[in-house]
């Protein structure tokens, strides 16, 4: 069983939408959205959610107002500015900016901060035409996001087992951060997706480095590939010196967007040459990928 | 005043619109590049930084004389960044959120605060922008500590445009926090619309007045400005798709390069939003 | 000496858990006395970070010689180190299986991490 992650560390170069493609070209695969403070894959894949579960993590501190004596030891000792007690106020936590250290419950002198289970956001098993899905919405300004990456996945890894799949195809988040790392870990093949822009390959050599201190093996793709000839052709060098496959080229194509409108994925328009392209894209990455898990 | 550049959908064009600002701005301006895990600022300044500053963050550092090895510390610590093996102490920094809680609870004083670089601050000034660039080291999981040093070089005199993360999650939370007005840069495709809604709830849940520029417009705007509408969020600006500006912006040239003739509309959206906060241009 | 298996369940019959933070049990043979013991590793299945750091020190705090694992990922891997305790890797199927192959000298011990951890 191989997993495949699709990323770009550049954010719009068409991850999503090769995902989505990829889904419906390969059949009898698990998918998962790692993208989870703004998952689009539902968009394209229709999920018909069947379980939801909470997703805690982390501690939240909890004020009780009847022992707390508004010394402001909280305001003091917290360094993360999450804390206001007011005049006449009792001690007020923002949330935003809490990051769950419980030092303020430790020091507390009148023991009236109790660290909570954090509810983080929710995660869900569902149906899909291409295979069943998992994915998850991250409350606003969520903290462990690259936990909720895990769980999922995790979930997805029991499934495939469960029911014999061939694959996990994994869209994931944009940058380099914790929830692209948790995405990236043991992961079979990391899919690059760039562009041919000054942005582009700055973006793509950051998320190579990232691969191979995490030791991912990498292919990559370049999107809207006759945008900038000069830049093209400097991202294919780019590659060939960091020895890095560019296994295939889209051109840029309005009908990404037509397909996004219309409720289809790529896969739909397999006379039109990004249709084309991306089916072979695919052929070559179903054979790729095959370290042991 | 901070104006945040912000989008829930990456991609969008928050570089090209903090840059296009920037640049109107002049001297008045300073540009905080705060999307830490890829900045892409400095790419369209075409020189090297002034200077750079490493951005550290405090991590405990174990005392072995003083340690009794009674494991405090790594049982207080509630992201585990520190194991306790009899007296040796074992530390994992990319862990650390540097809350200071294992050197306060330390019996004996045996750990002391050292400091340990997750990113660096690059300092450049040209084309009449000033940028401060905020880029965390590869391999280091979080932004938000190289976020928040960053913003910690906000001039109160002048007018702080931050190009923000991408999402709504902590990286983001963190760049607009603070924020005089947030702008929302989307896009008029499905996912634009998706992920600008998710934004707006970000916005709404932490109390800040935001507004949306449109970039790369063209006539299927339609569901963005109902939904809009419904919000009750302005529309502050228009950015029609361009092949042109695509091409420039491909290449590394700014927006006021490719297209000259916006920048009017972008001193008329900065007359507007500092109006809209009773700020001084 | 002690070796601990990382397991599903509290003896040597059950199946083995391949990863070594969020196994549910540790199950630890004690080869001088032929005793078995489990110690539970379930508090740490929900950890949000560090599960592995932990389960290291559970382990290293119970004098255990030796760990047979399935994965076990790099700060796991660095506490065990520091603990001077022996990671060796097996695809056997159940904690008796994995004895019998230790025993029979055909497992050998991790250089490093085999898996990259983080929140996997």
């Amino acid at each position: 069983m191989k997993e495949i992650l699709i990323i770009s560390g550049k954010g719009g170069a068409g991850k999503t939408s090769l995902c989505a493609a990829f889904a419906v070209l390969a059949g009898n695969s698990v998918l998962v959205d790692c993208d989870v403070d703004a998952s689009d894959l539902h968009l394209l894949l229709k999920p018909d959610v069947r379980e939801t579960h909470a997703f805690v993590a982390g501690l939240a501190p909890v004020v009780d107002t009847s022992l707390c004596t508004r010394c402001g030891e909280c305001v003091e000792v917290c360094r993360f500015d999450a804390f206001r007690v007011g005049e006449g106020d009792f001690a007020v936590i923002d949330e935003s900016a809490c990051e769950g250290c419980g030092v303020c419950a430790s020091f507390c002198p009148a023991h009236a901060i109790r660290m909570t289970p954090r509810l983080c956001g929710e995660w869900y098993e569902s149906f899909t035409a291409r295979g069943t899905m998992f994915h998850a919405k991250l409350l606003p300004g969520g903290e462990n996001s690259g936990k909720l990456v895990a769980e999922i996945r995790r979930a997805a890894r029991t499934y495939a087992g469960e029911s014999g799949a061939e694959r996990i195809l994994l869209d994931g988040p944009p940058g380099i951060g914790c929830p692209v790392i948790s995405a990236m870990t043991g992961v079979d093949l990391a899919v690059v997706v760039t562009e041919p822009t000054v942005s582009g390959l700055h973006d793509l050599n950051r998320t190579l480095e990232l691969a191979r201190q995490f030791e991912i093996d990498c292919a990559v793709v370049l999107n809207k590939a006759d945008l900038n000839r000069e830049m093209a052709a400097r991202t294919r060098n780019f590659c060939t010196e960091r020895g890095v496959d560019v296994i295939g080229e889209i051109p840029f194509d309005p009908l990404f967007n037509q397909a996004l409108r219309e409720g289809k994925t790529m896969a739909d328009y397999p006379e039109s040459v990004s249709g084309r392209r991306i089916a072979e894209l695919w052929e070559t990455i179903s054979k790729k990928g095959n370290r042991t898990c | 005043m901070k104006i945040a550049v912000a989008s829930g959908k990456g991609g969008t064009g928050k570089t090209t619109v903090a840059l296009a600002l920037a640049e109107t701005l002049g001297e008045r301006g300073l540009l905080l590049d705060c999307d830490v895990e890829e900045p892409n600022c400095h790419l369209f300044l075409d020189s090297a930084p002034a200077r750079s500053e490493q951005v550290e963050i405090p991590v405990p550092e174990f005392d072995p004389e003083r340690c009794l090895g009674c494991g405090t510390c790594a049982r207080s610590c509630n992201f585990h960044a520190i194991a306790a093996l009899g007296k040796k102490m074992l530390f994992f920094p990319e862990l650390c959120h540097s809350c200071g809680g294992c050197t306060l609870i330390c019996k004996t004083g045996a750990i002391a605060e050292t400091m340990h670089g997750i990113g660096n601050l690059e300092f450049r000034a040209t084309a009449g922008i000033e940028l401060i660039s905020g880029v965390m080291n590869v391999g280091y999981p979080m932004a938000v500590p190289v976020i928040r040093k960053l913003k910690e070089q906000a001039l109160p005199d002048r007018v702080n445009v931050l190009d923000c993360p991408p999402g709504t999650a902590c990286p983001m939370v963190s760049a607009v926090r603070d924020a005089d007005f947030v702008l929302l840069v989307t896009e008029p495709t499905v996912f634009g619309l998706h992920d600008l809604e998710l934004a707006c709830d970000t916005l709404e849940e932490l109390h800040l007045k935001c507004g949306v520029i449109v970039n790369r417009a063209d006539d299927n705007c339609g569901e963005l400005e109902a939904f809009c509408r419904k919000r009750g969020i302005p529309i502050l600006m228009k950015i029609p798709f361009s092949r042109k500006i695509a091409e420039g912006y491909s290449s590394g040239r700014r927006l006021t390069e490719c297209a000259p003739e916006l920048k009017e509309e972008f001193e008329a959206l900065l007359a507007s939003v500092c109006e809209s906060r009773q700020v001084r241009q | 000496m002690k070796i601990a298996f990382t397991s599903r369940g509290r003896n040597l019959d059950v199946l083995l858990d391949s990863r070594f933070g969020r196994a549910p049990f540790f199950v630890i043979h004690d080869t001088v006395s032929g005793d078995t013991t489990a110690v539970e590793n379930i508090q740490n299945l929900n950890a949000a970070q560090g599960a592995g750091i932990q389960s290291a020190t559970t382990v290293a705090n119970a004098g255990i010689e030796a760990v047979v694992t399935g994965h076990c990922g790099p700060k796991a891997f660095r506490v065990l180190q520091a603990a001077g305790i022996k990671v060796y890797q097996t695809s056997a199927l159940t904690g008796a299986e994995a004895l019998r192959q230790f025993e029979a000298g055909v497992l050998t011990p991790l250089e490093s991490a085999d898996v990259e951890g983080h929140w996997a």
